[in-house]
């Protein structure tokens, strides 16, 4: 059974948003990860790339699939995971600790428009 | 094929001081290559080894012991037409008054070369029910991409620039979608209905005037035949869009049914597929493009055409597409194929759909009590099984797979059309015997019950091929890519 | 209606059908709408036996006239050793598909590693791909990867002095793939390399694609070109006809981002324009970018070496729409053939192939100068092949060399009273004697 974290904010195409403050860690859930298998590339934007909800801000890779990540949130990116060039198997190890960008968030209202936790657990059921 | 692995690597087989080639000497000795400024000379070794004769002919034949071709044994490989190659053929596109010849000669020094050409697209052209062909296009994927071209070139030349979308169905291989998206199209998705067909209904609202054309093949990829094409061509067109035909299923149709009758207006023909090229382990194929009469002026030049005294000559001058290759394609390939169309002639050519279609019924039919068939009814030239019946051994379509290589059989394509988690797409020829395919379908109902007796000997299949199972994640992430990887 | 290929005896047709259960072939159709069916045999030709169909093609060959090859522009008569036609026309490797089941098809991994090795090793690159179709859609392939890796930026720069027949393909591509290729003026017969770095100082190029040697045969220099490329934040896209790269310095050296070319004068025959093989090599770091099958190393569950398909989700049957490229098929077999070419030539006997040809060539060129009928076209360096202007009619000339069975060089497309000329080492000095006693006379 995927883990899901209370108190974040999730898209039906399996991300995540932690918000803090101004800003939120944007990354992919256990029950993406799971579904991946072994993660072995991710391709991440760049600091100071202009992210919109909705649409797509890079891609994981497993070994036979490939994923688009689609931003939950719009604003601008501060700073991307760099440990995931490195080692990007650490999204299995944990999804949710190894968020993908962290961005500055500009419009708070559209995290209404996301799922809570209970909601999300159901789609992964 | 033997089952003694080999693995060495030509690097390894090295030796300085020894040499396998022989020159003639040099009648000039002006040594200008000496000459050349060395700012413009390569400075580095290379890492080509030094071998003899021999060790290279030894090398490459004990590799060739650990591959498996058509001509090892049987090749169900679903949407890929694995054939018998006939060896005339070969024998004809070796013909030195073929190989000599220089791409750029005059075009009355190569009449020979241009009437194969002429006649492949002359009878192409009858067999798909469309106007003209071109024989440019050096693979399926690069004919999609200039069929593709084709559509935009019509809507651009008579000034639709609005038209950027083409429709492809959801069960389509991913080719489709990537050469839309190579030719600067935007990809709309139509649905499938749960009898693997193009859902009509969900394909009506997609339709406006921004729809360039819709990709479809028919049978499709789960080998059913898309009963319902008329009324799908009349739609497209309708809205003014082009149909555009993936000639990867259309072995099935020959002796029976055209392309260009079902309403197609595009399209393109895999000759390493229907027409029996050799697949070379993935090239050199061809895939020739076709179009209905009105849009010949669309297809790309280099063209090959005959004046009135029968005279063939290039034609460059319509450049409202321009060109796809540099220069006339894989000729060679052509010219096999072109000695399998007179081989087999109009008396054989319209037998073989029918009898690949009984090939894939007959071994459907008998396999579906121990694989699960999810779509029941006549196939075509091939058919798609959703793993195995018995779901309870944790045994998957891979395992199977893996497993069939230790009986000799090549496995079918596997987790494609992606509509079934557990897709296995088998596709045996026109030219597979009965004996064949009762041995494979023994063979694939022994697997079965070796998955319920032994399901782990299956699981860490196969036993006895050349290598195991191989670790494709290390593949990512400890990269070699090349010998010096190897070397560090 | 026993035939060769079809091995269904009238025994086996009728239980076959009976166990599909249909009762007859026809039957087999019924799902197909009966307005859409043909009705009628094929308006082709009745089929031949192969006693019929060997007289056919010989009748068809003598239609052909060989001829004794001084032209190049992209396809070169270079010799092609016994050896090659012996493996590749072993049915092992020619009648099997791309190596998906990586377990019995070690023999198609193996070589495309090999062929992946010395590729990257010819062009002094880090990596290359499992081959293209040919060196134009290569060159086209690259700058969509340029574009790709830019993100934003999609011009790309094309030297002028880049062969036509691949301009015209890139042009295509460029048309459809929504990328603004701006020319690179030519300057006595090389790129003009003041104007290049006037246009990359825009800062909105993504590729700039420079030929070596360029389509006149002329053997650039480039230095300074890769710096000015990278600061601009563009790739650089060298084209080279692969044999060359044994000699000359390589893309790699030059500080080239990706290398593309046809691999044809690695002993692959004129065949009439086909199969070649187009190549693609390339940065570790552009991987993801690069277009193409890649083989790589790995081990087996016994823990044996082997090799596999790898790097796959960049592939289209995997990443669909987002895929850099559709490229599906490539040129495989042909990886065999130059990779056997290369293995039996070697590091010497490949500059062995280069200095025969350049020598013979600057015999030709030389001698062609001393008939009075040439002049120099430019007098910058050169290997194989050169361009020389000319008072004659070319098209007489043609005419009058292919009557003595000669293939006399090619009309220069962007200077019509240029020819280009080009020389293997299968060129004797008595075949070139001839040529140029030929001209002297005609």
């Amino acid at each position: 059974m995927a883990k899901v974290i209370e108190g974040l904010y999730y898209t039906e195409s399996h991300e995540f948003v932690k918000v803090e403050g101004e800003f939120g860690y944007v990354g992919i859930t256990d029950y993406a990860q799971s579904q991946l298998g072994n993660v072995v590339y991710v391709d991440m934007p760049e600091v100071d790339d202009e992210v919109t909800a909705g649409e797509e801000f890079g891609a994981v890779e497993s070994v036979k699939a490939a994923s688009d990540l689609i931003s939950p949130v719009s604003g601008t990116v501060v700073e991307v995971n760099e440990a995931l060039e490195d080692a990007p198997e650490k999204i299995n190890e944990d999804a949710f600790a190894n968020w993908i960008m962290k961005v500055k968030l500009s419009d708070k209202s559209e995290l209404s428009k996301l799922m809570d936790a209970k909601a999300y657990e159901e789609i992964c059921k | 094929m033997n089952n003694r692995y080999y693995g060495r690597l030509i690097f390894e087989l090295s030796k300085s001081g020894r040499t396998s080639y022989s020159l003639p000497a040099n009648e000039f000795k002006s040594n200008s290559l000496d000459k050349l400024p060395s700012a413009l000379v390569r400075k580095s070794k290379t890492i080509l080894p030094e071998v003899d004769e021999l060790t290279v002919v030894r090398h490459y034949t004990n590799m060739s012991n650990n591959n498996f071709g058509v001509d090892t044994g049987f090749y169900p490989l679903g949407s890929c037409t694995m054939k018998y190659n006939p060896k005339i053929n070969d024998e004809i596109s070796a013909l030195p008054q073929f190989t000599a010849l220089h791409p750029l000669q005059p075009a009355y020094t190569v009449q020979g070369a241009l009437e194969v050409y002429y006649n492949v697209q002359q009878s192409l052209a009858e067999i798909a029910g469309m106007s003209e062909f071109t024989l440019n296009p050096y693979a399926g994927a690069h004919g999609e991409l200039t069929g593709l071209m084709t559509i935009k070139t019509y809507h651009e030349r008579r000034g639709d620039t609005k038209r950027t979308k083409i429709i492809v169905p959801n069960s389509a291989h991913g080719t489709n979608p990537a050469s839309a998206a190579v030719c600067g199209f935007e990809i709309v998705e139509v649905k499938s209905t749960a009898d693997g067909t193009v859902d009509v209904a969900d394909l009506k609202p997609l339709l406006n005037d921004e729809i360039a054309g819709m990709m479809m093949t028919n049978p499709n990829t789960l080998g059913i035949f898309e009963k319902e094409i008329p009324e799908i061509a009349a739609l497209v067109h309708a809205c003014g869009g082009l149909m555009y035909y993936d000639g990867a299923n259309l072995n099935p149709m020959l002796g029976v049914c055209r392309p260009g009758d079902m309403g197609f207006d595009v399209m393109h023909i895999n000759l390493h597929k229907t027409f029996s090229t050799p697949h070379g382990g993935g090239g050199p194929g061809s895939g020739p493009v076709g179009v209905r009469k009105g849009l010949e002026q669309y297809l790309p030049v280099p063209h090959v055409k005959k004046d009135a005294d029968g005279h063939f000559f290039v034609d460059f001058g319509n450049n409202a597409l321009g060109s796809i290759s540099q220069f006339f394609g894989n000729f060679a390939v052509v010219l096999r194929a072109y000695a399998y169309l007179l081989t087999l002639g109009k008396e054989n050519i319209k037998m073989v759909g029918p009898l690949s279609v009984l090939n894939a019924n007959y071994v459907k039919e008998q396999l579906k009590s121990h694989y699960l068939l999810p779509i029941q009814g006549l196939c075509k030239h091939e058919f798609v099984f959703d793993g195995l019946l018995d779901k309870s051994t944790g045994v998957t379509t891979l395992d199977v797979a893996k497993r069939l290589l230790d009986y000799g059989f090549h496995a079918p394509t596997i987790y494609f059309p992606l509509l079934f988690h557990e897709a296995m797409m088998i596709e045996p020829t026109e030219n597979e015997s009965k004996d064949t395919l009762d041995e494979f379908i023994a063979t694939l109902k022994t697997v079965a019950e070796e998955a319920i007796s032994d399901p782990d000997m299956v699981k860490s299949a196969p036993h006895s091929t050349p290598v195991r199972r191989l670790d494709d994640v290390k593949a990512v992430k400890e990269p070699h890519f090349t010998f010096k990887d190897y070397l560090q | 209606m026993a035939y060769k290929y079809f091995p269904h005896t009238e025994a086996d047709l009728k239980d076959m059908l009976r166990a599909a259960g249909v009762d007859s072939l026809e039957a087999l159709y019924d799902d197909v709408p009966d307005q859409l069916k043909m009705h009628r045999d094929y308006n082709l030709p009745s089929a031949m036996s192969e006693i019929e169909v060997r007289r056919f093609f010989e009748e068809l060959g003598k239609r052909n006239q060989p001829l004794t090859c001084f032209a190049g522009a992209g396809a070169y008569d270079h010799y092609t050793p016994a050896v090659i036609s012996c493996i590749t026309s072993r049915s092992e490797f020619l009648t099997s598909y791309t190596p998906y089941q990586a377990e019995i098809s070690q023999g198609t991994l193996q070589y495309i590693f090999e062929y992946q090795t010395m590729m990257a090793d010819m062009t002094g690159m880090e990596i290359s791909n499992a081959s293209m179709y040919d060196s134009a859609t290569a060159t086209a392939e690259a700058i969509m990867m340029a574009v790709a890796a830019a993100k934003k930026r999609r011009k790309v720069l094309v030297s002028a002095t880049v062969n036509p027949a691949v301009l015209r393909v890139v042009r295509t591509y460029a048309h459809f793939h929504k990328i603004e290729l701006v020319m690179i003026a030519e300057k006595d017969g090389i790129t003009d390399l003041d104007e290049l770095r006037t246009l990359l100082g825009a800062g909105d190029v993504a590729g700039v694609v420079l030929p070596q040697p360029n389509y006149y045969g002329i053997v650039e220099d480039f230095t300074g070109v890769a710096d000015a490329c990278h600061a601009a934040k563009a790739l650089m896209i060298m084209n080279c006809p692969a044999s060359t790269l044994a000699v000359l310095r390589t893309p790699g050296e030059w500080g080239a981002d990706i290398a593309v070319g046809d691999g044809q004068s690695l002993g692959i025959p004129l065949s009439f324009g086909g199969p070649y093989i187009g190549y693609m090599c390339t940065s570790k770091a552009l991987i993801r970018k690069m277009p193409g099958r890649i083989v790589g190393g790995t081990t087996d569950a016994d823990g044996r070496r082997a090799f596999v398909l790898t790097m796959q989700a960049r592939e289209q049957h995997i990443r669909r729409e987002k895929a850099t490229s559709n490229i599906c098929s490539n040129q495989s077999l042909m990886c065999l053939f130059v990779t056997i070419y290369m293995a039996l030539m070697g590091e010497k006997g490949l500059r062995e192939v280069n200095e025969l040809s350049s020598d013979g060539a600057h015999y030709l060129h030389d001698e062609l100068l001393k008939t009075g009928k040439f002049t120099e076209f430019s007098s910058k360096p050169f290997l194989n092949e050169f361009t020389l202007r000319t008072s004659l009619n070319i098209d007489a000339l043609e005419k009058h060399l292919a009557q003595n069975d000669i293939l006399g060089g090619v009309k220069a497309e962007s200077h019509d009273d240029c020819i280009i000329f080009a020389v293997t080492e299968k060129r004797s000095k008595a075949e070139i004697d001839k040529l140029v006693s030929l001209i002297k006379e005609g």
